[in-house]
């Protein structure tokens, strides 16, 4: 491929083909650099990972768009991007979510036909998946993360692969806490655009502005504050699939546009005159039930038909009283190994209580109350005391936490902020995560209630959850 | 308005916990009322970072690609944090003084042709 002399965004390749649309087929991300290791090009999937449009990137250093860092000796990325021959390092790079994100660097000089060099192509391979095997329960491949013996969790798995084998828009329904998001991502992981990208977009945290800008994009001068253009979460899923989750709480104007998108497969970003044409399969959760939405006027009923092609509900737990042993025993197996805790089980006493709780917050409740325990239990068998207050039906214990704990996470030590103390590594973050888990297993899973509780906006809430990797 | 960019030779560090160098003003009003100065930083670790930036009292910090834990620590701590900056650090300084720098900004001087 014969890269241009000068900089510019003209990145036609030999025989007429355009070099963007050649390296957007590329399921990982691709980055051309000139000789000087400064961006000629990037393809789409690389544009949602590091959070910058290839328009407003060219020409400028590589290593300061990819943010990447070394494994080993934590070493500049310019000196592979320099590199002559071809090399394949691990690292790891800030993504646009502000995630560490683990991947492999693998570069090679672009050459001309004469052999001369003329620039260099990074390969940016996500690794992420390969690299939480041990800890992550969500954002894991394949049913096998789904946990369930009972005949109800049969017949989902024997669904996931049939959704998994078409296009067709998946509808998944359950109460909060009941793993749809995990089922979606499982329908992705088997179906064919497995290897292009799975955006999860939340239609109840935004307000309707931002949302229908997050979900489409926006063209620069689209609204104040809109000084470049910007890529929706809909294009940035192109080839892939979007994940709308509480899709019932999506407002009416933008359940319009959704329709259109579903029909025509293209839209318009907001404020721009030229459509955007899309190919993306959609999956939508919801834990509301939509009937009564659209009986009362607030979700469009041809919208709840179009989204309701492939239906999977997901039964309560409560439903399921079967798999709670399995599940207490899946987490605690995860949570002693991941907080290095010497606990051999529960006692009777502690399992009697737990198989009879509702688990009104259904596996996400259970989830938190097995890693609270397990941060709580000093060591041996998790007895009673050991439970957060609901669960254990009985006053709790004095609490185990710091006295640094009792300070209001939104309080600032009297002291001020200049004399309070950096925590350790991992000291204030280990306090915050708990108080977290324990606000969520006496709200039942309730977030809303949990983030009154903490004093705290749901949109802090879920903002934490997201940093201390507890969804 | 205590401020500390992190950098590296003349522009915005890559990234908040490989930082080695960061540069400390002072500004009031839009001017500054001292000449910045740059410090070198002993290690690369966010934490220690973090420390340094609450211990010096600053109420602003601009850098390139953070780790959300630090920045959640930051804005905790009541400090603005402006991140995902590209381009060179005086051009990002004049900008955030004149109040028209924005998170994610690739800076003109950061683009060559």
């Amino acid at each position: 491929m014969e890269m241009p002399d000068k900089q510019t965004t003209d990145t036609r390749g030999p025989a007429g083909y355009d070099t963007a649309s050649l390296i957007d087929a590329v399921p990982h991300g691709v980055m051309l650099l000139d000789t000087r290791q400064r961006v000629i090009t990037l393809n789409r999937f690389l544009e949602a990972l590091i959070g910058y449009n290839r328009d407003e990137v060219t020409g400028v250093k590589g290593e300061y768009v990819i943010r990447g860092r070394l494994k080993g000796d934590g070493g500049s990325l310019n000196k592979i991007l320099a590199a002559r021959d071809h090399m394949a390092v691990e690292g790891d790079i800030i993504s646009q979510s502000r995630k560490r994100t683990p991947v492999r660097f693998n570069v090679s000089p672009l050459k001309s036909l004469s052999g001369k060099i003329q620039g260099a192509i990074l390969v940016l391979e996500d690794i992420s998946l390969l690299k939480d095997l041990g800890d992550k329960v969500h954002g894991f491949s394949g049913k096998d993360r789904i946990i369930g013996h009972s005949l109800k969790m049969q017949e989902i798995f024997e669904l996931i692969p049939i959704a998994a084998r078409t296009d067709t828009t998946v509808l998944v329904t359950g109460e909060t806490g009941t793993g749809k998001d995990l089922v979606a991502e499982a329908i992705h992981r088997a179906s064919k655009r497995s290897l292009h990208p799975f955006i999860k977009v939340n239609c109840g945290a935004l307000p309707e502005s931002l949302l229908e800008s997050e979900l489409f994009g926006h063209v620069r001068g689209a609204f104040t504050g809109a000084d470049k253009d910007k890529p929706g979460m809909f294009r940035l899923a192109h080839g892939g699939t979007i994940f709308l989750t509480e899709i019932g709480d999506l407002p009416l104007a933008l359940q319009v546009k959704l329709l259109t998108v579903l029909d025509d497969k293209e839209f318009f970003p907001v404020g721009g005159s030229k459509k955007e044409k899309i190919d993306v399969r959609i999956i939508a959760a919801t834990h509301r039930n939509l009937d009564e939405r659209v009986r009362a006027g607030q979700f469009r009923e041809d919208l709840y038909y179009r989204l309701n092609v492939l239906r999977i509900h997901i039964p309560p737990l409560r439903d399921r009283a079967d798999d709670i042993r399995l599940l207490l025993d899946h987490f605690l197996g995860t949570f002693k190994k991941s907080l290095n805790k010497n606990i051999k089980g529960f006692s009777d006493e502690t399992l009697r209580l737990l198989s009879s709780y509702p688990f009104p917050g259904n596996v996400r409740e259970l989830r938190n109350i097995v890693e609270y325990t397990v941060n709580i239990c000093p060591g041996g068998t998790i007895l009673p005391e050991h439970l957060p207050g609901l669960a254990a039906a009985e006053p709790r214990a004095a609490a185990h936490f710091p006295a640094a704990m009792a300070l209001h996470p939104g309080q600032q030590s009297t002291s001020g902020p200049a004399q309070s103390p950096v925590p350790e590594p991992g000291g204030w973050g280990e306090m915050e995560r708990a108080m977290i888990l324990e606000a969520l297993a006496n709200s039942g899973g309730n977030r809303t209630r949990a983030a009154e509780s903490l004093g705290w906006s749901r949109s802090k809430l879920w903002r934490k959850i997201k940093q201390h990797q507890l969804e | 308005m205590k401020i500390l960019i992190t950098i590296y030779g003349d522009d915005i560090a890559p990234r908040f916990d490989q930082t080695r160098e960061a540069l400390i003003a002072q500004a009031d009003g839009g001017s500054l009322i001292a000449e910045p100065r740059i410090i070198l930083l002993p290690g690369t670790s966010g934490e220690e970072l973090c420390g340094h930036i609450i211990k010096e009292n600053m109420s602003h910090v601009v850098c390139g690609g953070i780790e959300d834990v630090h920045f959640q620590y930051l804005a905790w701590k009541k400090i603005k944090v402006i991140d995902g900056v590209i381009g060179p650090y005086q051009e990002a300084l004049d900008a955030l003084l004149a109040d028209r720098l924005q998170p994610w900004s690739v800076l003109p001087g950061a683009v060559h042709s």
